[in-house]
């Protein structure tokens, strides 16, 4: 029981990572329609981030964190506007294939700068462990769930209720539509790619709070898993992209607790294709209705 | 997908055997590769080609088999799959494990091109259980099936330790007793190849193929024209990771040992991003493309650390310049492709009307890629 309640708790943990993750692609997906793969290298850059302003710099870990979310951020937009706006009308495929491009570029340029052994993330939370009965709960979960709730509860009132969230949800709706509305849809997207990677760079600190160790291709795996999460909760929408990314982590964590480590990520996979076969837009995605 | 399908009926002259058009496929890509192995193998058995050369001779025929089955599913069905580098280490673990534990007993002649079959069989069987409930699936999300079974094909190849096979788990297998130097793998190598280009080039062309780019182009209208999506999407599948099989065995055979981690969605990406710089859909441009970014990071070995770094920028170079409004109008005036149609406007003068209709066929279909002109 208790260890259940254990593998609960790391899993929603787990899951609240690739949540935020999730949300950063969900969103980019759900307004200018591309797949930002290099969307999981963002999250590599903001724990390096973070690594070079506390164990080089000597900043305090506010400051840390505040530098992360600002470079992320800043290179999200910077990234969009070099590389993704000129390539608005093209096919997907294009879009995607220059996706992969940034991605081996954020890679390399990390591989030059720090190398590819792996560094380790500096204790920035001194938050003691809570103990409720015999249970036991880190301080960097609690930190973890809290600070998760409060953005996924900030982002959802942002879209449903601030001017800038009318646009984007107008924008993904229908962007011509939009666009003569007054939109700027260029600005909406913007705007979109800048909150994706804040959030990037949230996710890595507590990523690397928890895993410790990170390495210029450390992006990618929790990239994959979380583009599954968004997926799996079906792609453009932000709820989904939550509870895709909470369950994959509950998921996660299950199989390799009661399972085996080694079968978990086929096990996730695994049930990840169940549920497509079955709900083809995923958990809460919107079915298109085809028109003839 | 704003391109029609070409759906000329081909004018064949009569009394042309059955053969003789299937060699006919595309003349001027199987000719190009004909004499390109030639000039490589003579320069292989006298001695003359390089150490570099000879060790990516495998590799990049092996790229070009899985650049051209990938194309079936990219270019002609119009799905993305992300997960094909699974199919081809499902061909090279259980053909290279057939053939370890099979290679005492038979010569390499026969032992190698069954394990192939073997190896492609089994990645058409599992093409076909992934295919299944891809069915249903379409867009990002059947990419992200595939990208998912493709990591379940890693894992559970990384898994499986069976007592009394050559396969052992994480550890991949030991291929050193099968192993083959480049210059004895090379009239394989060629063989398969040729074989690949000319099934698919001829599956492009066929009923079966045109009704497949007719799914592509609109699916619901190839449905009312009595396209069976279902029988055809299942085909491409099975047929691509057929192929993939086999070229995963002849790669097995040129490694001393294999694991199954190297087969992840990296190298799924890195034959996707050779089939979209080909141009998707053709098969012509598949082949440059795999040649061409498979010699290149080798050739720039001497800046190892920046190689990854200008293949990046390169990528997304590439990808800019080909959306550019003023670089397409620039390409199509000076490409091979429209100096090959001025050739051929020149000529079809002289020549009656039923050989041309051959070139009017196979027209490219996407001019918009990069190298879209210039493959066939």
């Amino acid at each position: 029981m208790i260890q259940l309640v254990e593998t609960l708790i790391s899993g929603l943990t787990l899951g609240s990572i690739y949540a935020l993750i999730a949300l950063g692609y969900t969103m980019v997906y759900g307004i200018a329609k591309m797949l930002n793969f290099a969307h999981g290298d963002i999250i590599m850059i903001g724990a390096y981030a973070v690594i070079v302003s506390v164990a080089t710099l000597r900043l305090p870990a506010v400051v840390a964190i505040l530098i992360s979310v600002a470079v992320c951020t800043l290179l999200g937009v910077t990234i969009e506007f070099l590389a993704y706006r000129p390539l608005r009308q093209s096919p997907p495929l294009t879009v995607l294939i220059t996706a992969i491009g940034v991605s081996y570029l954020l890679q390399n340029v990390a591989l030059l700068i720090f190398g590819s052994e792996q560094k380790s993330t500096p204790r920035m939370f001194q938050i003691p462990d809570l103990k409720l009965g015999a249970v036991t709960i880190s301080g960097v979960a609690l930190l973890t769930l809290g600070v998760t709730a409060v953005i996924m509860i900030a982002l959802t009132l942002f879209i449903n209720k601030t001017r800038m969230g009318k646009a984007m949800r107008a924008v993904s709706e229908d962007k011509e539509a939009a666009e003569l509305m007054g939109i700027s849809v260029n600005k909406t997207i913007t705007v979109t790619f800048a909150i994706g990677s804040a959030l990037a760079a949230v996710a890595s600190i507590f990523f690397g709070a928890t895993y410790v160790y990170i390495k210029p291709t450390t992006g990618s795996m929790p990239g994959i898993k979380a583009f599954t999460a968004a997926v799996f909760g079906g792609i453009g929408s932000v709820p989904g992209a939550m509870l895709g990314g909470i369950l994959l982590g509950v998921l996660e964590q299950l199989s390799k607790t009661y399972i085996s480590t080694l079968w978990s990520d086929a096990i996730v996979f695994g049930v990840l294709v169940l549920v497509l076969v079955v709900k083809p837009s995923g958990l809460l995605g919107k079915t298109v209705r085809e028109k003839v | 997908m704003g391109e029609t399908v070409k759906t000329t009926p081909k004018l064949l002259p009569a009394g042309k055997s059955g053969i003789r058009r299937f060699l006919n496929a595309d003349r001027v890509a199987v000719l190009a590769v004909v004499v390109a192995y030639a000039v490589v193998a003579i320069l292989v058995y006298t001695g003359s080609a390089t150490r570099q050369l000879m060790n990516m001779l495998i590799s990049v025929s092996c790229y070009i088999v899985l650049a051209l089955s990938l194309n079936l599913v990219v270019g002609l069905l119009g799905e993305l799959s992300l997960g094909h580098a699974g199919f081809m280490s499902v061909g090279l673990f259980s053909g290279c494990t057939m053939a370890v534990l099979l290679h005492d007993t038979l010569p390499v002649i026969l032992c190698l091109p069954l394990s192939m079959i073997v190896g492609g069989l089994a990645a058409a069987l599992v093409g076909l259980l992934v295919g299944l409930p891809a069915l249903r699936l379409r867009g990002d999300y059947l990419a992200i099936v595939t990208l998912a079974c493709g990591e379940i094909i890693k894992n559970v190849i990384t898994n499986l330790d069976i007592d009394g096979t050559p396969l052992r788990g994480a550890l991949g297998i030991d291929t050193s007793s099968i192993r083959m130097s480049p210059t004895e793998l090379l009239p394989y190598a060629i063989v398969l190849v040729l074989v690949t280009m000319l099934v698919i080039m001829n599956f492009k062309r066929s009923k079966h193929g045109r009704a497949i780019m007719a799914i592509r182009d609109n699916r619901i209208a190839a449905e009312a024209t009595g396209v069976n999506v279902t029988y055809y999407k299942l085909m491409v599948f099975v047929l691509a990771s057929l192929f993939a099989g086999m070229a995963g065995v002849l790669y097995g055979y040129s490694l001393p040992t294999t694991e199954a981690s190297l087969f992840d969605y990296n190298m799924s990406i890195e034959i996707l991003v050779i089939v979209v710089l080909g141009g998707m859909g053709n098969l012509g441009g598949s082949i440059i493309a795999a040649i061409i970014l498979r010699v290149l990071p080798e050739a720039l070995r001497d800046f190892s650390d920046y190689r990854m770094l200008a293949y990046s920028i390169l990528l997304i170079g590439i990808m800019l310049l080909s959306e550019n409004k003023r670089f397409k109008s620039w390409k199509s005036q000076v490409s091979l492709g429209s100096l090959w149609n001025k050739v051929r406007a020149k000529f079809r003068k002289k020549t009656p009307a039923v050989a041309t209709a051959d070139a009017v066929a196979e027209e490219p279909n996407h001019t918009d890629s990069p190298k879209g002109g210039d493959g066939q």
